[in-house]
């Protein structure tokens, strides 16, 4: 019997390169949201922390938006896209059962034929990609692996719940992930709960789309029941999150940025004041102005860190994504 | 066992820690979302200080029948009981 090679190990270390982003072009205030759910500007601060968020216009596709923040990410990290080995874009926005998305970005930004596959872990995607990414580096099947995370929930948005219709938003955010000297990824705490899956979802499937009415076909809106998940969200996160410290061999103390997944600022500051971070740890507080972009919501909070003045190249952050599944993954990483 | 004012009173310290809102307001007749303003957001994290304070279990689907200080207070008296 033949024997089978395996992959050549180098054990060497993974980290990520560069850091690029794409916001929608069109602003949307609270203003423009609050006549679907009889609200106000007040009530939707008060319950969100959104002041603002932003929506892709029609050019502003999930591709178009990938390609953007990607052509940044891959300018920063000092490579040429023919240097990728693999694209990993994690979405729920491409609206096109087969093929995945990435491998129409990989085509469009010049890889040279990079395997290129889409994840589907919603809000928690970017971690996920994030993980996976670091240990083919690491494994030695991609030298350099990118990461998108992209969402255009405004389509799948119902305007008149009053539970959704102020939260989703629109972005992109992308990293390249490649060998380091020193390793730049810590080990995931990742995980999902099936039996919570109802929680946040969308409404129908496109069997039961394609079953209404005529007059009813639409996108499926995504629905959420929110007191259920901010309780998930704080308290069993503040418990991974926790662990993810551990596991990377450091304490809060050692931080220098959190950067939640940007669901609701009020998930944000539970967590912070559960997880106790000192006060010289930097807050990723990005929903305030971009919405809640799922997938894409911790780069682009990331981005505005360093925009701020907050962040720095090698700054210890922890990242912690959750979502819809309920699945979740976080990691400590340095920062480009 | 804890009393009905040590159990109200050891709420009210809670509503207090999460909103803000002086302990003496807390009293059995107001009503959280009426009375205190106390969002749907503040009253998951009341609900959980309460459940580690007084170490009973409040799951979601009870939350919302819990209108009032005095229901909050009668339900931890059963659960502790």
């Amino acid at each position: 019997m033949a024997g089978l090679a395996a992959q050549p190990i180098e054990t060497r270390y993974s980290g990520i390169l560069g850091l690029g982003s794409y916001r929608p072009s069109r602003v949307v205030p609270n203003s423009e949201v609050v006549g679907g759910i009889d609200s106000s500007d007040e009530w939707i601060q008060q319950r969100s922390g959104i002041v603002e968020r932003r929506w892709a216009t029609e050019d502003e596709t999930v591709q178009s938006m990938s390609v953007a923040a990607s052509r940044d990410a891959i300018e920063r990290a000092g490579i040429a896209a023919a240097q990728i080995d693999c694209v990993i874009v994690a979405t729920v926005s491409h609206m096109m059962q087969t093929p995945a998305v990435a491998t129409l970005i990989a085509h469009e930004l010049g890889t040279d034929k990079a395997a290129a596959f889409d994840v589907s872990a919603a809000c928690a995607g970017f971690c996920h990609g994030l993980a996976l990414a670091s240990d083919m580096v690491r494994a030695g099947s991609a030298k350099y692996a990118l990461v998108i995370g992209v969402e255009r929930l405004s389509e799948q948005t119902d305007p008149t719940d009053r539970g959704t219709a102020f939260i989703f938003a629109d972005g992109a955010g992308a990293v390249v992930v490649g060998p380091t000297e020193e390793q730049g990824i810590g080990p995931v705490v990742w995980g999902s709960d099936g039996a919570q899956y109802d929680l946040i979802r969308s409404r129908q499937d496109w069997r039961e789309v394609l079953a209404a009415e005529k007059a009813d076909q639409q996108l499926p809106h995504l629905q959420m029941q929110g007191s259920a998940v901010f309780r998930w969200a704080v308290y069993e996160m503040a418990k991974v999150a926790a662990e993810t410290l551990d596991r990377s061999g450091i304490t809060v103390d050692d931080l220098d940025l959190f950067v939640p997944h940007q669901a609701n600022m009020r998930i944000t500051d539970a967590m912070a004041k559960s997880l106790k971070l000192p006060a010289h740890v930097k807050i990723a507080r990005d929903i305030a102005r971009q919405g809640n972009t799922s997938a894409a919501s911790i780069p682009l909070a990331l981005q505005a860190m360093y925009d701020d003045g907050e962040a720095h190249s090698g700054d210890l952050a922890l990242m912690i994504a959750f979502g819809a599944g309920l699945a979740y993954a976080a990691q400590v990483v340095r920062v480009p | 066992m804890a009393s009905t004012e040590e159990i109200r009173a050891g709420l009210a310290e809670l509503v207090n820690e999460v909103t803000g809102l002086d302990a003496d307001e807390v009293q059995l007749d107001k009503s959280f979302t009426e009375d205190l303003d106390v969002d749907s957001l503040s009253m998951v994290e009341i609900v959980v200080a309460a459940e580690e304070k007084f170490g009973v279990t409040i799951p979601d689907d009870e939350v919302k029948n819990l209108k009032t200080v005095g229901d909050a207070v009668g339900y931890i008296e059963k659960q502790s009981a």
